[in-house]
């Protein structure tokens, strides 16, 4: 059975379905993330009368790590903006290169925020250890999850491209630029994570 | 609007794409150079967010194609997600500055009696 508006528009709303839920999706995320970042707001502004409640976050955590995650996570954003070109323009083998990139690019990320964990767990320092450590652990571990289902989603599109691109081109341009949109919202919760975490 | 046209117009917006790109590197590379600066807290925050911001508008506005595909439904949508995230802030702030505040205010009373 065909799905309906799976890779035209829809008369009402003007996209297909699929992108209009996937707004919808990135809609709740950002009240999700809201959450956590005023939780966060609260907690500080609470702790700011008492000396050393909330340390600065380059006092305890890895700055060079985070900055080499973030300038990872941007050049992946990058590098699925472009597979969705290359799928646009009909270069598939490059469209497989460029998700290939993306892909191994958030497996290192994940991986550098293992080294990361690792070495505040060898000094002590666990989320029930300060309010601070427990904010930091919260936001990071969940956007850290948001990369790990991107990744499976990702593998999954790698695998399963070519056959569907071969049968309709234009619903796996489409699928694609859904799992881009999704991407991109995690490079951007982490553009604001890493100032708010470490920087600050 | 023609295949080609169509061609032609992605290839332009990969050069944006690439122009985003290093864009977001350099902020990013002033935003650890302002941290280093060790400027007062409340500038520092005011530095970093508007960076971060800047950066958020890039990639939502290019990379996320809210600049280019013009779909109204998408805004409305945001613009109440951005509604109720100020409104949770706002009753956060409330209660702080409200009860907590009181609290305090009681709770250091008798330490300044000590003092005296």
């Amino acid at each position: 059975m065909e799905i309906p508006y799976d890779h035209e528009n829809h008369p009402v709303t003007g996209v297909y379905n699929a992108k209009l839920g996937i707004w919808l999706f990135l809609a709740s995320e950002v009240l999700f993330f809201g959450a956590l970042f005023s939780t966060y707001i609260l907690l500080r502004i609470g702790a700011g009368g008492v000396a050393g409640a909330w340390p600065h976050g380059a006092d305890l955590l890895n700055i060079p790590l985070a900055t080499i995650n973030t300038v990872i996570l941007i050049t992946s954003s990058l590098t699925m903006v472009m597979a969705w070109a290359s799928l646009k323009l009909g270069r598939f083998s490059k469209f497989q290169i460029y998700f290939a990139v993306t892909i191994l690019l958030a497996l290192a990320f994940l991986v550098i925020k293992g080294f990361e964990y690792g070495e505040e767990f060898a000094h002590g320092r666990y989320p029930s250890t300060s309010t601070y450590l427990a904010v930091y652990f919260t936001m990071t571990g969940v956007h850290g999850l948001h990369i790990l289902l991107g990744v499976v989603v990702n593998v999954y599109h790698l695998f399963s491209a070519k056959a569907i691109y071969a049968e309709n081109s234009e619903r796996m341009i489409n699928r694609i630029e859904v799992a881009g949109l999704y991407w991109h919202f995690v490079d951007l919760v982490w553009i604001f994570l890493f100032p708010v975490l470490y920087l600050l | 609007m023609s295949a080609e046209h169509t061609a032609e117009h992605l290839q332009q917006q990969v050069r944006v794409y690439f122009i985003v790109f290093l864009s977001l590197m350099v902020l990013t590379v002033v935003t650890v150079a302002v941290s280093r600066l060790h400027l007062p807290v409340g500038g520092a925050i005011a530095v970093a967010l508007v960076v971060a911001s800047v950066k958020g508008l890039l990639v939502a506005g290019i990379f996320m194609h809210l600049f280019h595909d013009k779909f109204p439904f998408i805004f409305k949508v945001l613009i109440f997600s951005v509604i109720f995230f100020i409104v949770m802030i706002g009753l956060f702030m409330f209660g702080y500055f409200d009860t907590f505040a009181s609290e305090r205010a009681i709770l250091e009373a008798p330490a300044l009696e000590e003092h005296h």
